[in-house]
């Protein structure tokens, strides 16, 4: 009990909501280390699916891509991106972990994504090019809707991954909940610790929800009814 | 890091030969230990799911719960009950685990073709008989994609574990965070990335050796 009970004070301090280190804060930054990451993904990773499945080219690439981010773990990739800000000279914290969260959300956006799209219907693209459709309308007004909650499943599990893997920031004196969980290691200060650790594991969570539940929203109304 | 300093110090890495021995060691350890054990459980629980398919749901959300919780987090939250150690570890990789391989034995039996079903169970095949010799062997391509994705998965998950005073290759990378010595964090990023390459591969080689008929295509 002495755990939980430790943690449920530690959440009750007003003292641990007020402030530059307090949780709304904390989980701002998180959010917003989070958000910027992923769509710096999307706008890299988009334009190179959405081509490559119009085209259909690179297909064992634009797949093989997720399974080689897999591989990759999220400390060596923090290790790469403090390297690769510290040359840079973007100093530590915010930007290490941004270049670290970046490769890994681009594997599932990028293979979903192509995926997506080449999964449309052939016999739909077909119909479409014979209507006079060109290429662009193609994609814009059938490939993409028809694609979007495929699309949005690997944006979900890019979102997930980055705000699972956020935390580790605060290994290179970065904000966000992370701070709680490392701090409350360093100080041996249990109740920060799991109090960071329940904040993070619910946002996980409710970004998790919330995707869903846009996937969901996004699958048009024809596709719905015939599933 | 520190100007002046060489990317990797290939004198450092000589002389710590025996540690960086001793840390792959450890890695894999803790990779085959999470997912033996994730193994273990998820096939008890994927026959629980097959034999009562109401279950399924409740299992893959629970395990989907448990697989969306940040590792870091999951292992933060062990810490007071099971301290710095490897079982802390251990709850944390093997629960990654159960998720991908749940997903992959139940796709893969259910994947079997109903005629073969009733072709075993038209020559006498009991149940029991039917899951072990005709279902389980013809989902191992399926489960085996599944064992590969979780030990990929492991490995780089391995290195997370640093923190609570395990880590393998993740001891060295946190070396390398704290004392800003890149020598040190490629050594860990580089190492867990190979293992989790030879994995593959060796796990690649073991299904074929399992599942020789794949190959007559």
């Amino acid at each position: 009990m002495s755990a939980l009970g430790a943690l449920a004070r530690w959440l009750a301090d007003p003292a641990n909501w007020q402030g530059s280190h307090g949780i709304p804060i904390r989980v701002l930054e998180h959010i917003e280390l989070s958000g910027l990451s992923v769509l710096a993904a999307l706008i890299i990773a988009m334009p190179i699916a959405l081509y490559l499945g119009h085209t259909g080219r690179a297909g064992f690439i634009a797949i093989n891509v997720a399974n080689i981010g897999r591989a990759l773990p999220s400390l060596a990739l923090l290790a790469f991106g403090l390297v690769i800000a510290i040359s840079l000279g973007l100093g530590l914290g915010f930007w290490p972990t941004v270049f670290a969260l970046v490769p890994l959300a681009i594997p599932p956006i990028l293979t979903n994504s192509y995926v997506a799209i080449r999964e449309v219907d052939r016999d739909i693209v077909d119909a479409a090019r014979g209507m006079g459709l060109s290429e662009a309308q193609i994609l814009r007004s059938i490939e993409v809707p028809l694609g979007l909650p495929l699309m949005l499943t690997g944006v979900r599990t890019a979102a997930v991954n980055v705000v699972a893997t956020a935390t580790l920031g605060a290994l290179v004196a970065g904000g966000a909940l992370g701070r709680f969980i490392v701090d409350g290691l360093a100080l041996q200060e249990y109740d920060q610790l799991m109090a960071g650790a329940l904040l993070v594991a619910l946002l996980a969570v409710v970004t998790e929800v919330s995707f869903g539940a846009l996937e969901r929203a996004t699958v048009p109304p024809g596709m719905a009814a015939i599933r | 890091m520190t100007a002046g300093e060489p990317l990797i110090r290939w004198d450092w890495i000589a002389s710590h030969a025996t540690d960086i021995g001793q840390r792959v060691g450890e890695h894999l350890e803790l990779t085959v230990i999470a997912v033996a054990v994730g193994f273990l459980i998820a096939f008890v629980l994927s026959l629980l799911a097959l034999r009562v398919p109401r279950l399924y749901g409740p299992i893959t959300w629970t395990t989907g719960i448990l697989y969306t919780i940040p590792s870091l987090a999951l292992f933060a939250l062990l810490i007071p009950y099971t301290g710095l150690s490897l079982l802390s570890a251990e709850i944390g990789l093997v629960s990654y685990t159960l998720l991908i391989l749940i997903r992959n034995i139940v796709a893969g039996v259910r994947g079997v073709p109903v005629e073969v079903r009733d072709a075993a169970r038209g020559m006498g095949y009991t149940e029991r008989q039917i899951l072990w010799r005709v279902e389980l062997p013809l989902a191992l391509a399926v489960i085996f994609a599944g064992i590969r994705v979780a030990t990929i998965t492991t490995i780089g998950l391995v290195t997370v574990t640093a923190l609570i005073g395990q880590g393998g290759m993740g001891y060295f990378i946190l070396l390398g965070i704290q004392l800003f010595f890149s020598t040190a964090l490629i050594v860990g990023a580089l190492g867990s990335v190979v293992l989790a390459v030879l994995a593959d591969g060796a796990l690649v080689l073991a299904q074929r050796a399992l599942t020789p008929w794949t190959q007559a295509r």
